[in-house]
Formats: structure tokens, C-alpha cells, sequence
């Protein structure tokens, strides 16, 4: 099967011969997989550069993708992002591929778990978190169809299958009172692995901001215990829990990748291990967190 | 880009003695002033767009503004004011005219290029001191190096940059593959003529207005 980030260059080809208004700008990461195209625009290795004509082109009329690997389509321009885009209240696409730990033999540098939380430090941000190609496909067309700003992060890791309807989906409902799981993007696997017999709901979260406060409120129903499972940094969303459980009491779980300099090479299989987000340590957190 | 004449050159040291608070960028701010005269004066078209990048001190900008009716001269009494469309950096949310919102250095060029790629033509002001940012030669080496006809960089330099710039600012953005070339940031005559477009261009411009330090 077609995994993402093929995927999505197949759809920017596809965009950019049906649709006037699309232009991509990339910094060598993509650049001839996307391959040449009056709209399509590489500036070389200057990612700061890539926001800022991703920003002039929205400027005059043009719905702008930029795309890179994660640190440096988010972390080295995220002050672009910023002011470039945000102050500057211009829309774009930001695509990023390589996700969390997907690097794993690259090392730190090429390791950005951070990416959500950064974005999402910023207003006005759409974050789509897909976890399979046929998610990223239908995201990406609908975020072509605004003017907003939006990142969607991609990643090697993918669910067996897709979820239809996007945004948040309750997939197993558990007894009124029983805890709930929230499986963003591609940890939906694991976590469906992990609980097979156990008394919880299960929800999938593809879209995690705007965060669907009201939805999760109510798929906890009477329950008390939530149990976040994230593919990014541990806690991202846990403000966001919070708000959406601000007048009852609950306990709070949040599983992801740990704030820490985790200084090892291997595989993404090896790293998804070590931080506990394999179907045997999600497994372990619960029985330690529920009763 | 509305160019109705409603006040003139003249009127402008009245019209920044309205702006008061920000002295701290003073010597910013009137560096500026010349050029924005003649660009919005004489060169700017309907279809053009300038984009201000150095946005400290922007008081000769709403001057400017003010003067050709794009902003409500009474707008200026209020300048840094809660309540007020002008700040000490400008918002292109808040204040009309404003087509980038700027303040922190080395923003505007990246998105003039942006602009200037579909065939707007686009003038952006930045500083001598602002090029210091490394952002701005990322710009700079994209657009020389493809022969971006349609931006015009104007370098107002007053001398300010940290380091200098030994051999010259117009000599970096040649070695890029820019046309640049060095004039008196008072002269507006001088001015006028580096700064109207070149239609037929097929190399990005750098005029470096050179205003003195004060």
C-alpha cells in the first residue's frame, strides 16, 4: 500500500493541474518527487524563506502548501509561522513529513516531536494528525478548499485501516462510567491492540485542533478517567482535556513521546517501544492507571 | 495602492510632530522618510504593493500615509494608543495601507518575493542594520539567482548595521545576481529615477538610499 507521504505527492501533482489557486513551495525536501510545475516553487535549502513566499503567495490570492521534513517545516521557521502567516493573518498548508521518531537512525536533529505543541502554541491553526494515507487524502483536499492555516503531520506510522468522518469518532463504546482512550492519528493501532478486553471506550482523534471539547466531554459520559494517547510529545492536548472536563472531577493519563533528549539511533519500531507507545506498553500504563 | 494627493511634502515635519512616544526609533523612522515620499508620491502604481520590512519606527510611514489620505490624519494623535489603528510597529489588520505587518527584522523580503513570483511588482523597504538577519539573504540569493524582475529591494542605510558591511551592500546583492546601485536618500529626483519600475527587468533591483547616520 501507498504509504503517505507518496500519497501526498500524488495529490500536490494533482492539485496543482486542476486547480489555479494552488501553489507549493518546498526547500529540496520533495522538490523532485513533485516534480516541475509553473506553481510549484523550490527554494532551495532556506526553509525560513519557504514560509515567507508561502506567505506572498496567499498574499495574492493563491492557496499556498508548504512542505518539508517536521524540524524544518515547523521548528527552524516557526517564528514565520508566526508572523509571516499568523500576525500577518494569511492562510497556508503546511504538510510535514517525517514524524516524531520516523527518523530514528537520523538522530535528534531530525527528530521533532515537538511539532504540535509548537504549532498549536500559535492561534488560528487547523492540526490534522491522519493515520492512514486515505485520512491524508481526504484532509488535504478539504484543507485546499479554505483559507485558513493548517498543518497536517505525516508520518510512517499508519492504522490498519481508515476512519471515516474525521475530526473525533468513538470507535468502541465501553459501560456509562467506564474510562475513555483517545488514540490520536496513527497510535490507534497500538491502542486497539492493547485493549481488547477491557471495559473503556475508544475514540479516535484525527483532528486535534480545533479540539473537539464537547465531544469528548460527552464520550466520557459518566465515567471519571481519561487516557490520552499521543504520537507526539507527552500532554500536547492534556490543557485541552482539561478545559473540556474544567467542572468535573477526572483523572488525567497522558501517554507520547517523553520531553527528554532520548539520545538513540534504531528504528521507529525501537523508539515507539522505549517511550511506551507500543501495544505492550500502552497495555502496562493502563493496567497501572486504571483500577 | 490609493495615491490622492490631500497634503504634501511640506506638511510632512507637522504631521510627525503628531506621532510622539516612540523617540527611541527616531533616527529609524526619519531615514525612511524620503524615500516613502517618492515611492507613494511618484512611483507606486494602482496594481503595485509595497511592503515595509524594516518596521521599526514607523511614524515617516503613517506620515506618509496620512499625507496621501490613506490614513486619517487624526489617526496620528493617538499613535501607540490602546485604541489606536497605528502602533510602534505597523498592523496590516488594523491600519489601512499597511500591506505587511511587520516590526520583527528580516520578514519582508521572503514575502515580497512570495508576491513578486506571481508578477506583482513589489517594492520592500528593509534597513541596513535589518540585514543583518540572516533571513533576508536567503531571500536574496532565491530571487538573484532567478532573476526575479518584478521586486525592488530599497536598503535605507543610515549607517546603522552592527558590523558594517565592508565593500558595500550594493556589491552583496550583485555577487546574488541583482542590479544594484547606490543613491542620495534625500535627492528625490534620484530617487524617482532608480526606483521606477524597469518593465522589461529581468534581474531583481537593490537601490540602496544612502540617508547618513545621524
Amino acid at each position: 500500500m501507498t504509504g503517505m507521504r507518496e500519497r501526498f505527492y500524488d495529490l500536490v501533482r494533482e492539485a496543482l493541474d486542476e486547480d489555479d489557486r494552488v501553489a507549493v513551495v518546498t526547500a529540496q525536501i520533495g522538490n523532485d518527487a513533485i516534480g516541475g510545475h509553473s506553481r510549484h516553487f523550490d527554494v532551495g535549502i532556506r526553509e525560513q524563506l519557504m514560509i515567507g513566499v508561502a506567505a506572498g503567495l496567499a498574499l495574492e490570492g493563491y492557496r499556498s502548501v508548504a512542505h518539508s521534513y517536521t524540524p524544518f517545516l515547523v521548528e527552524r521557521p516557526w517564528e514565520f509561522l508566526k508572523l509571516d502567516l499568523g500576525h500577518n493573518d494569511l492562510g497556508a498548508v503546511l504538510v510535514s513529513t517525517g514524524a516524531s521518531y520516523d527518523a530514528a537512525r537520523s538522530g535528534r536533529t531530525h527528530q521533532a516531536p515537538e511539532d504540535v505543541a509548537l504549532v498549536a502554541a500559535l492561534p488560528g491553526w487547523t492540526i490534522h494528525v491522519p493515520g492512514h494515507p486515505h485520512e491524508l487524502e481526504s484532509l488535504f483536499r478539504r484543507s485546499l478548499a479554505g483559507d485558513d492555516r493548517v498543518y497536517i503531520r505525516m508520518s510512517e506510522e499508519e492504522n490498519h485501516a481508515r476512519v471515516d468522518g474525521g475530526g473525533f469518532t468513538v470507535l468502541r463504546h465501553g459501560s456509562p462510567a467506564a474510562p475513555i482512550v483517545v488514540a490520536v492519528g496513527p497510535t490507534l493501532r497500538p491502542v486497539l491492540e492493547a485493549t481488547p478486553d477491557r471495559d473503556l471506550s475508544v475514540a479516535y482523534l484525527a483532528t486535534v485542533r480545533p479540539f473537539p471539547h464537547d465531544a469528548v466531554r460527552d464520550a466520557l459520559g459518566t465515567g471519571t478517567d481519561v487516557v490520552l494517547v499521543e504520537p507526539y510529545q507527552a500532554g500536547t492536548s492534556a490543557a485541552e482535556i482539561a478545559v473540556a472536563l474544567r467542572d468535573r472531577p477526572h483523572r488525567l493519563l497522558a501517554l507520547g513521546v517523553p520531553n527528554a533528549e532520548f539520545r538513540r539511533y534504531g528504528t521507529g519500531a525501537e523508539h515507539r517501544a522505549a517511550h511506551g507507545l507500543d501495544s505492550a506498553g500502552i497495555a502496562r500504563s493502563l493496567a497501572e492507571f486504571l483500577p | 495602492m490609493a495615491t490622492t494627493t490631500t497634503l504634501g511634502y511640506e506638511d510632512l515635519p507637522e504631521l510627525l510632530r503628531r506621532l510622539t512616544g516612540d523617540e527611541k526609533h527616531d533616527r529609524s523612522s526619519f531615514s525612511t522618510l524620503d524615500v516613502l515620499w517618492v515611492l507613494y508620491d511618484r512611483v507606486l502604481g494602482e496594481e503595485d504593493r509595497f511592503l515595509l520590512s524594516k518596521g521599526h519606527g514607523p511614524a515617516a510611514f503613517y506620515a506618509v500615509l496620512a499625507a496621501k489620505g490613506i490614513v486619517p490624519v487624526e489617526t496620528l494623535d493617538g499613535f501607540g494608543s490602546f485604541d489606536s489603528m497605528l502602533g510602534y510597529h505597523p498592523d496590516r489588520k488594523l491600519a489601512p495601507g499597511v500591506e505587511l505587518s511587520s516590526g520583527s527584522l528580516g520578514h519582508g523580503l521572503g514575502v515580497a518575493v512570495g508576491s513578486a513570483l506571481t508578477g506583482r511588482r513589489v517594492w520592500c523597504l528593509v534597513g541596513d542594520g535589518e540585514l543583518d538577519e540572516g533571513s533576508n539573504w536567503e531571500a536574496v540569493q532565491y530571487a538573484g539567482r532567478i532573476g526575479l524582475g518584478t521586486l525592488t529591494a530599497v536598503v535605507v542605510d543610515n549607517d546603522s548595521a552592527w558590523l558594517g558591511w565592508p565593500e558595500g551592500i550594493e556589491r552583496r546583492f550583485m555577487l546574488e545576481g541583482w542590479i544594484a546601485l547606490r543613491v542620495d536618500g534625500r535627492d528625490h529626483e534620484a530617487l524617482e529615477a532608480a526606483l521606477r519600475p524597469d518593465l522589461e527587468g529581468r534581474r531583481p533591483r537593490c537601490i540602496v538610499a544612502e540617508v547618513g547616520a545621524r
